[in-house]
């Protein structure tokens, strides 16, 4: 297929292997930010393809995986009142709160429908205008724009009926936040391209420049990888820590303006908890002053109580990348796609997700 | 299919009489008896009315029979390449041709929901005629309820099918054997594709169609032609991932195909890659999968390429040896890993 089949060609990818083998004198540890290369990397094996000591570690960037649990146990409440319609990204439907997830709360009555943009929430809620329409707006800067444009339509559409439960999170406090850990062991960043299309990359450089860590911006495909990879360590063995752009053909340096002007009418910048992480000072997005009457929370009246996360899920040291997958004993046994533990076990960018599904009884075993 | 459209003109329950099914359709009264006349006996033919009986007696020559039964409630009733009635009639004759079986019978048990256009059961009912002709087989008995609004999505149809087995082959996961060579009779996940791109409006539709077909003839001359069979599965809901999984585990044998290899369509592709689905998890309905022994392989894939439509038939990977039972998908990356099966239904991803 024309613009992918590019990226994906085999001898193209081995000459990477073999140039990052040759530019490589020590191991080195990386981490991916974003669940989708996480996958990519599984899918296609790349992995399997880097010298060995060159450790890739899998990031916090699932948006669905570090929607705190309180969140999703208040999407559960709101979901089951009579009156709602509640529309979720497909994503979200098979996330476990503490006792049930939406596709149950569905099959219990909830109407609950799987929607691929918030705006057509804001359709359902002007086509329904008897009924209370709640989008779960999820997601990082990536999904963040069309959040707020969403909230813009029901404004001027005038529309009582709709509200969105707030989840959006931003990468750059979440890879200070990893930064900062004593448990740290990334020494460079595949930042996440589409983060990147929308908010550019100059953000970055405060990070690469106190941190001493080198930040490739970096695509999805096997050839964008193994080319991000490729990069970071050039500067890793040349002492560097710059922030580049391998994804050119999609990140500008500023990112997509009209997209930040719409966050910043709309948003305003929040603590926000990370599920398995903790709470991370600036960290999202919640609806500001002039929005606030679409704030699903307030209208709900909901509190913020907290709800402990499972003990026998470690996501959270998955989402840091303190551990890998196959390391949690509850992998591919108490937890499975079909019974999970966590969100990162069925959210399709989810790490746990991955693992089991591309290396199976390989990855149980070790391989 | 075209030729349904001939009968769509002549609706033989005027608009006027009853333009919609209500619910005396199936109350056992005269409505109902009017609905099996007009509708049902009309295009499904049936025995002079002093034969009719509660069930359909059959004749048949003494030897193996195949059974099943399968239920079909796709949403929307008609979609690009085919409809709720033509894929009840093909669904079911494809898994008679699982087994080798020449289908020669089915029932059709229609669950009709209150409201329906009359007009649409018609098309609906033409368009399983067609298609039985089409794959020789015959409507012999069949049902009607009627459901009350809102408790049925238009309407819901089950057919079970019989048919001869005039081999003397096993063909099923026990006969699979190491070496064997893995072949599928077209191109992947059109089906599934199609269908959510009509019911998201995603827009795809205006270059896909679904793959809904028979596959009985096919199978069929492959046994005529004396190729072993040794395991066939249709690949619906699941995709090729679950059914070679299923065969995997119950043959425990390892299975190793190579993405290369594997036939999926540009447009097909670019709609999964759009939503985050695997092609080879999305449901065809007119696509199976043949464990043939290698020396086979070129006759057999001679004999599926005279019946394929569009996309050729191709030789995708083959029978490992023993355990760890599982599907290996050699990448085009040129590294090994694991297709496994779906968790639950493939959902889009945010972003």
């Amino acid at each position: 297929m024309k613009y992918l089949d590019e990226y994906r060609d085999a001898e193209a990818a081995r000459r990477y292997a073999r140039e990052i083998a040759r530019v490589t004198t020590r191991p080195w540890s990386i981490m991916e930010v974003c669940g989708g290369q996480t996958h990519s990397i599984l899918k296609f094996g790349l992995d399997q393809l880097l010298p060995e000591g060159v450790t890739l570690i899998h990031g916090p960037g699932c948006p669905v995986c570090v929607t705190p649990l309180e969140l999703i146990d208040q999407a559960l409440e709101i979901a089951a009142r009579p009156n709602v319609i509640f529309c979720s990204f497909g994503d979200m439907l098979r996330v476990p709160g503490s006792t049930a997830d939406l596709l149950s709360v569905k099959a219990s009555g909830g109407d609950v429908r799987m929607v691929y943009s918030p705006l057509d929430a804001v359709n359902i809620a002007a086509e329904n205008p008897g009924r209370e329409v709640v989008f779960f707006g999820v997601g990082f800067e990536t999904t963040a724009p069309a959040t707020a444009m969403a909230v813009c339509q029901a404004a001027r559409k005038g529309l009582k009926n709709f509200t969105i439960l707030v989840s959006h999170v931003l990468v750059p406090p979440a890879m200070e936040a990893i930064l900062s850990s004593a448990h740290c062991r990334v020494q460079g960043f595949l930042a996440a391209g589409h983060v990147c299309a929308v908010m550019g990359c100059l953000e970055y450089a405060p990070i690469a420049a106190r941190y001493h860590v080198p930040i490739v911006v970096t695509g999805f495909e096997p050839l964008d990888i193994l080319q991000g990879v490729w990069m970071c360590i050039a500067q890793l063995e040349q002492g560097r820590a710059e922030v580049e752009n391998q994804y050119a053909r999609a990140v500008r340096q500023a990112g997509n303006l009209p997209a930040q002007e719409l966050m910043r009418q709309v948003f305003t910048v929040a603590p926000r908890k990370w599920r398995g992480i903790g709470e991370i000072p600036r960290s999202g997005l919640a609806l500001n002053e002039v929005y606030s009457a679409f704030d699903a929370a307030k209208r709900f009246g909901l509190s913020d109580r907290a709800v402990p996360e499972p003990a026998e899920c470690l996501s959270g040291l998955v989402l840091q990348g303190r551990i890998k997958p196959p390391e949690c004993p509850a992998f591919g046994q108490r937890c499975t796609p079909e019974h999970p533990l966590g969100a990162p076990m069925v959210s399709s960018e989810g790490a746990c997700a991955a693992y089991h599904r591309y290396r199976g009884l390989a990855a149980m075993a070790g391989a | 299919m075209g030729d349904t459209l001939d009968f769509t003109a002549s609706c033989p329950i005027p608009i006027q009489e009853y333009p919609r099914i209500q619910l005396a359709h199936g109350g056992g009264g005269k409505l109902m008896h009017h609905l099996v006349e007009k509708i049902f006996l009309q295009a499904f033919g049936g025995a002079p009315p002093d034969t009719r009986h509660d069930s359909a007696v059959l004749n048949f020559p003494a030897g193996r029979v195949a059974f099943t039964t399968d239920s079909y409630v796709v949403r929307p009733l008609f979609f690009p390449g085919g409809d709720i009635g033509s894929m009840s009639v093909f669904g079911t004759v494809n898994d008679l041709a699982m087994s080798g079986a020449r289908p020669r019978h089915l029932s059709a048990g229609f669950i009709l929901e209150e409201g329906l256009p009359m007009e649409t059961l018609w098309r609906i009912v033409c368009s399983m005629r067609a298609a039985a002709e089409r794959c020789g087989v015959q409507i012999v008995t069949g049902d009607t309820k009627v459901v009350d609004k809102g408790k049925g999505d238009g309407l819901f149809i089950n057919t079970a099918g019989l048919g001869v087995i005039e081999h003397s082959q096993v063909i099923g996961p026990a006969s699979v054997r190491a070496g064997d060579a893995i072949l599928v009779s077209g191109d992947l996940g059109r089906h599934g594709m199609t269908i959510m791109s009509v019911r998201e409006g995603l827009g795809f539709e205006a270059t896909m169609q679904s793959d809904s077909a028979p596959v009985a003839a096919p199978v069929l001359e492959l046994l005529a032609a004396g190729v072993e069979l040794h395991c066939l599965r249709d690949l619906t809901r699941g995709g090729l991932a679950s059914a070679l999984n299923e065969i995997a585990q119950a043959a425990r044998l390892q299975i190793v195909v190579e993405e290369k290899l594997i036939p999926v369509r540009d447009d097909v592709h670019a709609a999964c890659e759009m939503l985050g689905l695997d092609p080879l998890l999305v449901a065809c309905e007119g696509r199976f999968v043949a464990f043939v022994p290698s020396k086979d392989a070129a006759r057999a894939l001679a004999i599926l390429n005279r019946h394929a439509e569009g996309t050729a038939a191709v030789c995708i990977g083959q029978v490992g040896g023993e355990r760890p039972a599982v599907v290996v998908l050699q990448t085009e990356m040129g590294v090994k890993r694991i297709l496994d099966m779906p968790g639950g239904e493939q959902l889009p991803r945010i972003c």
